[in-house]
């Protein structure tokens, strides 16, 4: 009999706001430890926190763009417990009354398959600090600068079924939160992470106990942590035994789960109302503010962009994936066939930048440039074939498209007359081939442009050494 | 010339005459200090230098031709106030070396009016107490009889102003802590409307009831320093946008009129006779001024200590969780883990009536208590406040006793902490429902110890408080009673 597996993500984004979330401090990464502190996120006595309105804006954002209902009042709540690298023994988060309720996110599976997720809350709430343990012998270090950054906790119901939809899940909200520019989405700094609650049932039984895997940075890890946890999970079912409730730690080195603390472990939290803040209250002009400046989402751009550039739904969906790849592809398809677009983008440079390592946002060839090599292809100035070689020298040398053409010569052949000389020369070079063809061997043809192109050192126009060959050969002498 | 009986008033004149400068005053009264404090303990630091210093450059200002209303006069903080410069301490061995890198705004405020800032008073531990014994330091003793205790939890500063060390003071009220001291010190203080007086810088004992307010020998002093204190703090979240007022405006207003309403709840059994007759006395008083005296009630009040015995301690045992031995604190030596470092410090930096509290707090905020505790009070807070609007429509000031007997001795309520609760039992439901509430002297029992009254208006009523209790001062004379304290002066 088959397992069901049933996964539910809890994402902390953090939002880029320029301060924290109850101070004034800046939420910079990467600067000198405890350099970016007050009194209030160094919870110094009598500090008292104050709502950065920057930081509800953005999970308003959020709320619209995903039909969420947002709450007209929520509460900040206190999240007791202690911990170094938390300054006040407590977290300002929402608990009962979170600003977003339930909405919901529709990914795209392969084969033109959607499914909908749906999505529980998402809470505002302050990060901790961190503990620095390598650079001191027998001590640890504190650093508060990250005490006070906005997080927002988005909290998905338990709909995916498996590690793809999970994986397809995680990437839509993070396209999502860099579409509404309200987090970097930098998973290796942190600054978009995932928890993940996995458990299997048979199919149609309730749910099954679960277990929550933390530190999971990355769209391969939480893929492989949960495939991980599928097999950690059927084996101890199978052989009878039963899952306990705990939180456990992916370790992406070994590959696998561990075990952090089990239920009874757990901290009771003694989460009360946050006396120290007034309820958050919207009110509609605030968030209707909030709508007039959101950009398109992704589900309409891709919409948009197979209507407006004639694309497939998968190249549409590829395309949109990411707000900078999107933008980038609009720049080189403005005034060139959207197709030619699509694939240049999707298949040299998405695969150049895969080799190198590079996202698209320090893509070395401006869009401007791929446009013009595009444009360079489309009015015969030089071939797709030497497009590409020329893509290459760019992509790792730099330079201009059309001072490549030019000082290389790699300016197409189109010369009627001239084509004509290097095909006949061929012909007449090769008559074993030319009687092989004209036997029947079509696909000798193949040799032919080979020879010609390499004749011309790749610049004759394929196109019509195709029609001068053809015409050549069927002609009988 | 007597300066330290001086009202801010006469303070002023004197200082604008040239009778004497800033210096003077300020010398005279930490002379005053130096031979008092030893017999009171009111003081837990005596700021002699930055006092001279700000005291210099109020008189250079007052030469120039300044003439602010606070400018030049003496003033000391409860210790629950952060100074930057200054040891802020919160009478714990907690934060015995702490130093606030900061100014709470109320100090800002005050010091930027030209006060001189004489030191930091004494107090319960983290403002938890009602008889200044849990103070890390000692316990203050009362002026009118050093045997007795000053009330708590601003204990420092009731004494220190009823003994003459300071013309005013500046204290918290959580419960009580302003009124009950007032009352047992024979002096006044109000605490204003929650929100009023900002909360930054104030270390918190519980958020939702905290406020700061002054304490005077006079309504009309109290009226002039919370004309200082009070204003909208954008670094307190709960600091109402309309906390600023003119105190002093309406302080003659005839009383013609006032609806006075006494709550039989007030009276009943537990009261000390002298302290309710004296109180009958006083609402007589307002009668004769004007006022129409009724009989109200407050059914919710005699659940009001119960309810904030959940609700205060719920909020203290979150709010002190910042005392970890990490950062600032007190830090035990010896431990042999992070689990032992917060023991091992908490235990040793926090007194007993304060781990109490957190324990307390700990319990009803926990999970399967929740509901029956934390949850229960604040509903029951919400039917205090009901009584209140309720009242408030009927009349527009509540008179009764501020505490149910005068001042008792060191060590009498120290084993039974349920019998020192009910110290602060007609105090506390105002701080449930966050109205304003004023102590001021109304007579003495015949072993000479003062009994305050108390008078209670709506939100924001402050100002009809100071006005009542102005006019009524200025028929009686319990304010100006001085205890009689060993100088060791001629």
């Amino acid at each position: 009999m088959d397992w069901e597996v049933v996964i539910g993500l809890e994402v902390h984004a953090q939002l880029n706001t320029a301060t924290k979330i109850f101070c004034g401090c800046s939420t910079a990464f990467g600067a000198e430890p405890n350099s970016h502190t007050c009194p209030v996120c160094l919870a110094m006595p009598g500090a008292l926190p104050v709502l950065n309105a920057a930081a509800v804006d953005k999970a308003i954002a959020l709320g619209l763009a995903i039909g969420a209902q947002l709450n007209r009042k929520s509460i900040f709540a206190r999240k007791n417990y202690f911990y170094p690298d938390l300054p006040k023994g407590y977290q300002i988060s929402q608990y009962e009354l979170p600003v977003v309720g339930r909405g919901q996110l529709t990914v795209q599976m392969g084969d033109g398959i959607e499914k909908v997720i749906g999505v529980t809350r998402a809470h505002l709430e302050e990060d901790a600090g961190k503990s620095l343990h390598e650079a001191f012998v027998g001590q640890s270090g504190i650093d508060l600068n990250r005490a006070g950054t906005p997080l927002l906790e988005i909290v998905s119901e338990p709909d995916m079924r498996s590690s793809a939809e999970a994986v397809a899940y995680l990437k839509k909200l993070h396209a999502l939160v860099r579409y509404l520019e309200i987090c970097d989405g930098n998973m290796q700094e942190g600054s978009f992470r995932c928890d993940a609650n996995v458990s299997l049932r048979r199919p149609g039984a309730p749910f099954g106990t679960r277990a929550e895997i933390k530190n999971l940075n990355s769209f391969r890890f939480l893929e492989k942590a949960i495939e991980y946890e599928i097999l950690r999970q059927k084996d101890i079912l199978e052989s009878g035994g039963s899952i306990v409730q705990e939180t456990r730690l992916y370790d992406a080195n070994r590959d696998e789960t561990r075990s952090m603390r089990s239920k009874e472990e757990a901290n009771d939290y003694r989460y009360f109302p946050d006396p120290d803040l007034l309820p958050l209250v919207l009110d509609e002009a605030r968030i209707e503010k909030v709508r007039q400046g959101l950009p398109e989402l992704p589900d309409a751009k891709r919409e948009r962009f197979m209507q407006q550039y004639q694309l497939s739904a998968y190249d549409a969906g590829v395309l949109t994936a990411g707000r900078d790849l999107a933008d980038y592809y609009e720049v080189v398809a403005d005034g060139v066939e959207g197709k030619l677009a699509a694939n240049w983008v999707m298949g040299d440079l998405l695969g150049a930048l895969n080799k190198a390592g590079v996202e698209i946002q320090d893509c070395p060839v401006p869009a401007e440039k791929l446009r013009l090599l595009v444009q360079r292809i489309e009015d015969k100035t030089i071939s797709g074939k030497i497009a590409k070689d020329i893509f290459e020298e760019i992509f790792h040398q730099g330079g201009e498209v059309d001072a490549i053409i030019d000082s290389r010569g790699l300016r197409q052949i189109t010369d009627v007359a001239a084509i004509a000389a290097m095909v006949d020369a061929i012909i007449a070079a090769n008559p074993q081939q030319v009687a092989g063809f004209r036997a029947g061997k079509d696909k000798l043809l193949g040799f032919f442009v080979g020879q010609v192109m390499k004749a011309s050192q790749g610049k004759a126009n394929p196109d019509q050494v195709n029609a001068l060959l053809l015409e050549r050969l069927q002609k009988a002498d | 010339m007597d300066l330290h009986h001086f009202s801010l008033r006469q303070l002023r004149e004197g200082l604008h005459n040239k009778n004497f400068s800033a210096r003077e005053l300020t010398e005279t009264l930490l002379q005053r200090i130096h031979t008092l404090n030893p017999q009171l303990n009111a003081f837990i630091t005596v700021a002699e230098a930055t006092a001279l210093a700000s005291a210099a450059e109020a008189d250079a200002r007052l030469a120039k031709g300044e003439s602010g209303p606070l400018l030049g006069l003496p003033m000391a903080h409860k210790d629950i106030f952060c100074t930057a410069d200054l040891p802020t301490t919160c009478a714990s061995k907690m934060l015995e070396n702490f130093v606030a890198p900061y100014s709470a705004t109320v100090v800002e405020r005050l010091a930027a009016a030209g006060m001189v800032m004489l030191g930091k008073l004494n107090m319960d531990e983290f403002a938890m107490g009602s008889s200044n014994e849990t103070s890390y330091f000692g316990p203050v003793h009362n002026p009118w009889n050093v045997d007795m205790v000053p009330g708590g939890s601003s204990g420092g500063s009731a004494a220190a102003v009823a003994a003459g060390l300071v013309p005013v003071a500046t204290g918290t009220d959580t419960g009580g802590s302003i009124r009950q001291p007032a009352a047992l010190c024979g002096i006044t203080g109000i605490k204003p409307t929650y929100g009023r007086v900002s909360r930054f810088g104030m270390i918190a004992f519980a958020s939702s009831l905290d406020q700061g307010g002054p304490m005077a020998r006079s309504a009309e002093d109290c009226a002039l320093l919370l004309d200082a204190m009070a204003a909208h703090d954008p670094r307190d979240s709960t600091s109402h946008p309309a906390a600023a007022s003119d105190f002093l405006r309406g302080l003659d207003r005839p009383l013609q009129g006032l609806r006075v309403g006494v709550p039989e709840e007030f009276f009943g059994e537990g009261l000390d006779p002298e302290v309710a007759a004296a109180v009958q006395a006083g609402i007589d008083q307002l009668a004769k001024l004007g006022a129409s005296v009724q009989s109200i009630r407050l059914p919710n009040n005699p659940h009001a200590v119960s309810t904030y015995y959940v609700l205060a301690p719920a909020e203290a045992s979150s709010n002190l969780s910042r005392f970890d031995g990490v950062r600032y604190t007190h830090r035990s030596h010896a431990v042999e883990n992070l689990d032992d470092l917060y023991r091992k410090s908490r235990y040793e930096g926090f007194g007993a009536e304060v781990r109490r509290r957190i324990l307390v707090g700990a319990y009803v905020l926990s999970a399967g208590y929740y509901d029956a505790y934390y949850l229960k009070a604040q509903q029951v807070r919400s039917l205090i406040r009901e009584d209140f609007r309720r009242a408030f429509a009927e009349v527009d000031v509540i008179v009764g006793p501020t505490t149910p007997g005068p001042a008792f001795g060191l060590g009498a309520k120290n084993a039974d902490p349920v019998s020192m609760y009910l110290a602060d039992i007609y105090t506390i439901a105002v701080n449930l429902a966050g109205i304003p509430a004023l102590s001021m002297p109304c007579g003495f029992t015949r072993s000479g110890l003062p009994i305050g009254m108390q008078l209670m208006g709506d939100y924001f009523a402050d100002d009809l408080l100071l006005n009542v209790a102005h006019r009524y001062q200025q028929e009686t004379d319990w304010h100006l009673a001085r205890p009689n304290l060993q100088t060791g002066e001629a």
